[in-house]
């Protein structure tokens, strides 16, 4: 028995050839950055090119991380996996659900070329994220090339480690401004043994009412969105509680694909031939409706709201300052001059730009790409 | 290990007049308390790590924040050093006093300033105890998730500060997992917000980058963390084995089989035997080896989950299992393992706790290095280990009193530790590296990774006046301590003097 269960989840490390031509390929990444050092020429990170358009444009020299791809190391039983940052997402993901695991943050692809590099810089999570936790949530380590054009070791693949600084996590959502990352361990999951989805009428005072009172519930619940009269919701557990919670609430099935579609944003609410911009909310908990113009499709519980609006970068970041939370400009960013990223204060400002000038002190690496000054 | 600031490995620190400070400090802080004298400074001389102890120049109790900063602004003009400290129950030397420097006591801030349900977040001084948020929040269903077993008088300021951990750590997070923003005072006396509200904030992750920084990057003055619902049960098993190769595999079979549970804990012979005789737990004293299963969740899920890990608590050889009847005997089992440090404490003057991880699959391999470890020395080791996410806490008995027990119950320490990290795991999982782990840190990082640890210091505290000679050795006393690793026989930054 006991031999059995080893066989069942073997582990998955590289060995000879494997490892040593990955080996290779962070020595060469190393070195352009080195030259792109020696030259001081600002480099252009780029991995899928999947996720482009999150961000500012910049301009440098594109470095790809797409060879230096697979997975290095995969322990099931450890619930860790390294994998190297141009792995595609979807092999990655692949590998994870042939052992009955997931990435517990649900990350978007946006895209077939989407890769594990892409995923740690952007911090993009997907549905599950108010109840399993964000990218940087699952990271544990990383190997990152920074400003002096070494590959260096942080974190590990460990689940508890709080030697040194966590500059791992730090990497999540930086865009790539304080270095290359190379590699990246998670934490991974296994799946949960049921899944249901159900969708009920509802208006959406009455929906932000429920996801409240849901929350101080020891409910299965994974996803809570709401969109135009309709509130979808998504149940994973065990077997047992998975149905009860089904029964309990009622309502009707939606489509199948309706989280996949929501996560990337291929739900008609995010049509593309829509000129008006696509907003990212992020708010606390029980935020009430915000008066905005536009449209609005909630998910995350109404903790991260999609808006289709023409309102000024003002007005919209106003609102979501005022009630603790923040505005990101996400797609069709028309008007030219909308920054992407809600501005730091000043003091939080004066941090950002020392800690990028400490790690990446001739600022190659992928600048302007999070505000123009880092 | 040295325990006092030695400015030649951690380096040079500027020389202050102690009456000078004084002055200075009681004329712009006129109401702040502000103890100079030897005997008002004495319990302050030492964290939970009693035995390194160093008398500050002064100790400060502010209980405003304008307090703090202009405090933090003074020293920073000044030039004088400043080490914080919440409740003191550090266990790596965190909180330990500079002769050099102000000791910075947070524990005034007290108050839980605001508690909302519907958003299901409780907005906090630092100061505040760590078992005070979940026993506020109990009324409305929900609790603070980390629970480190110090949580009755551990400061939530603190475990930020380490990234404390707790049992049901492996299913609900660290710290870094349950706080969504943090209020941070600066060495220059300015406020910054880290984190927010919402779920993500704008720009780098500085909250990760400060959750377990150690006091080394600002003071953390206000925190706001998530509640999280009680789940509707729990319950516990507790399986026994005749050997602990046994049970560390165990632990791997329960979670292969797709189970996360609440906590997973592990004790070894030692351990049982002397939580059993300090509270009467209900351990078998004979087995090698107990885990502690807690699952919880909704009951139905929990009652098959229950079954699950008895089949394969069974097919692992588990020699007994039982599963607490109710919530008072779910509470008897947890206390043997949560009293585990007391209870070790009695059957020795002194003892040593470490903190190591390793990947699960390391264990038998580092039980076995730990006990020939022991046996060599003639120093006993008690096991205590967070099974679930291979966090080890090895106890390592002594008396200080005997001539070079101190230093041997050290040295089989840092010997563990180096197992640790030669078996892919870290030097602490939640204690922090403080100032008893500095070394160690020599072998578990590269200097170029230390290097950048110090520019990360670099950029929020230039001229190293927060927590100097802590977490994050110099290069040079990685040089002097000579575990610096040395690439290809060239020794790393050949232009550094080497004392
Ligand atoms: C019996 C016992 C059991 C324990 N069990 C656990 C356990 O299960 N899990 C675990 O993780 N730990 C455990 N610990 C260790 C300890 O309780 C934790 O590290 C705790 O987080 C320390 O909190 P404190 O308030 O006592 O901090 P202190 O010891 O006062 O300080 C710890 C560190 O934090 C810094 N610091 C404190 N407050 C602030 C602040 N406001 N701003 C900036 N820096 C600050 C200090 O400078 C220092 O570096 C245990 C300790 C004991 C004695």
């Amino acid at each position: 028995m006991e031999q059995h269960e080893q066989d069942q989840h073997p582990t998955h490390a590289e060995r000879g050839t494997q490892a040593a031509a990955g080996q290779d390929r962070a020595d060469m990444l190393c070195e352009r950055v080195r030259q792109a050092l020696a030259e001081r020429t600002p480099l252009h990170i780029v991995g899928g090119s999947s996720k482009t358009f999150y961000g500012r444009t910049i301009e440098g020299e594109a470095i790809s991380t797409r060879d230096h791809r697979g997975i290095r190391h995969y322990d099931p039983v450890e619930l860790v996996v390294s994998v190297r940052a141009g792995t595609p997402l979807a092999e990655l993901e692949a590998a994870l659900d042939a052992e009955g695991q997931m990435l517990g943050c649900e990350p978007p692809h946006f895209g077939e070329g989407a890769t594990v590099g892409g995923m740690l810089a952007t911090g993009l999570s997907g549905p599950r994220r108010p109840w399993a936790g964000s990218v940087r949530d699952f990271v544990l380590g990383s190997r990152v090339i920074t400003g002096e054009g070494k590959e260096l070791r942080f974190g590990g693949e460990v689940m508890k480690n709080v030697a040194g600084y966590d500059l791992s996590r730090l990497m999540a959502g930086a865009q790539g401004t304080l270095g290359l990352a190379t590699e990246v361990s998670f934490k991974v999951l296994p799946k949960p043994g049921a899944q249901a989805s159900l969708r009920l009428d509802m208006s959406l005072d009455d929906a932000l009412a429920r996801f409240a009172e849901w929350g101080r519930q020891p409910l299965p619940i994974t996803a809570a969105a709401w969109h135009d009269g309709a509130l979808y919701l998504r149940l994973e557990g065990g077997p047992s509680s998975v149905a009860a919670t089904r029964e309990r609430l009622g309502g009707d099935a939606p489509e199948d694909s309706f989280w996949t579609d929501l996560r990337e944003h291929r739900l008609a609410f995010f049509d593309t031939e829509d000129t008006r911009s696509l907003w990212r909310l992020s708010l606390p908990n029980h935020t009430p409706r915000l008066e905005l113009d536009g449209e609005t499709f909630y998910d995350w519980a109404g903790a991260q709201r999609w808006l289709r609006s023409e309102a000024s970068a003002e007005a919209i970041r106003e609102a979501a300052a005022r009630v603790g939370g923040h505005a990101t400009c996400y797609r069709a960013c028309n008007q030219a001059d909308i920054e992407p990223f809600t501005p730091l204060s000043p003091v939080l400002a004066k941090y950002h730009r020392q800690l990028k000038h400490q790690l990446d002190p001739q600022g190659i690496f992928n600048p302007g790409r999070l505000y123009a000054e880092l | 290990m040295n325990i006092l600031y030695d400015p030649q490995l951690d380096g040079e620190l500027p020389f202050n007049d102690k009456q000078q400070v004084l002055a200075t400090l009681s004329q712009s802080l006129p109401d702040m308390t502000l103890l100079h004298r030897e005997e008002d400074l004495r319990p302050f001389e030492c964290d939970g790590l009693a035995a390194y102890r160093v008398l500050p120049m002064l100790v400060a109790m502010p209980h405003t924040l304008d307090q703090v900063e202009t405090l933090l602004k003074t020293c920073h003009s000044l030039g004088v050093p400043i080490v914080t400290r919440g409740a003191g129950t550090g266990l790596s030397g965190g909180a330990l006093p500079l002769e050099q420097g102000v000791l910075l006591v947070m524990s005034r801030f007290k108050q839980i300033l605001h508690i909302d349900p519907d958003a299901r977040i409780a907005r906090v001084q630092p100061g505040v105890r760590n078992l005070a948020i979940s026993e506020a929040a109990a009324p409305y269903g929900l609790y603070y998730a980390p629970d480190p077993s110090s949580q009755i008088a551990c400061s939530i300021g603190g475990n930020v500060a380490e990234n404390a951990g707790g049992v049901h750590c492996l299913k609900y997070g660290l710290t870094v997992h349950n706080v969504l923003k943090v209020d941070v005072i600066t060495i220059e006396g300015e406020r910054m917000t880290l984190g927010a509200e919402s779920l993500d904030a704008p720009g780098f992750d500085l909250l990760a980058l400060f959750t377990g920084s150690e006091g080394m990057l600002g003071v953390i003055t206000e925190i706001t963390v998530k509640l999280l619902p009680k789940p509707e049960t729990a319950k516990v098993l507790m399986a026994s084995f005749d050997d602990v190769e046994k049970a560390g595999k165990a632990v791997g079979d329960i979670i292969a089989a797709g189970i996360i549970p609440g906590g997973l804990e592990m004790m070894d012979k030692l351990a049982i035997k002397a939580a059993e005789d300090f509270v009467q737990a209900g351990y078998p004293v004979e087995a090698e080896a107990i885990l502690l299963c807690e699952l919880d969740g909704v009951e139905a899920d929990v009652d098959d989950d229950c079954a699950t890990v008895r089949r394969v608590l069974e097919a692992a050889g588990a020699t007994d299992i039982a599963q607490a009847r109710d919530d008072a005997e779910r509470a008897k089992f947890w206390a043997g393992r949560k009293n585990a440090f007391p209870a070790v404490g009695r059957m020795s003057p002194d003892y040593y706790c470490m903190d190591g991880t390793i990947p699960r699959r390391e264990l038998p391999r580092v039980l076995k290095g730990i006990a020939a470890l022991s046996e060599e020395s003639g120093l006993r080791v008690a096991n205590v280990f967070h099974a679930g996410d291979g966090n080890m806490h090895p106890l390592i008995l002594f008396d200080a009193n005997q001539p070079g027990e101190l230093e041997l119950a050290e040295d089989v320490g840092g010997k563990i530790l180096e197992l640790c990290v030669e078996a892919g795991g870290s030097i602490t999982g939640e204690h922090g590296v403080g100032r008893e782990k500095i070394n160690q840190m020599c072998a578990q990082f590269q200097p170029d990774e230390l290097t950048a640890f110090h520019a990360v210091k670099a950029a929020f505290d230039r001229h190293r006046l927060l927590n100097p000679g802590k977490n994050i050795p110099t290069l040079q006393r990685c040089a002097e301590f000579g575990a610096m690793h040395v690439h290809n026989g060239e020794l790393p930054h050949p232009e550094l003097p080497r004392f």
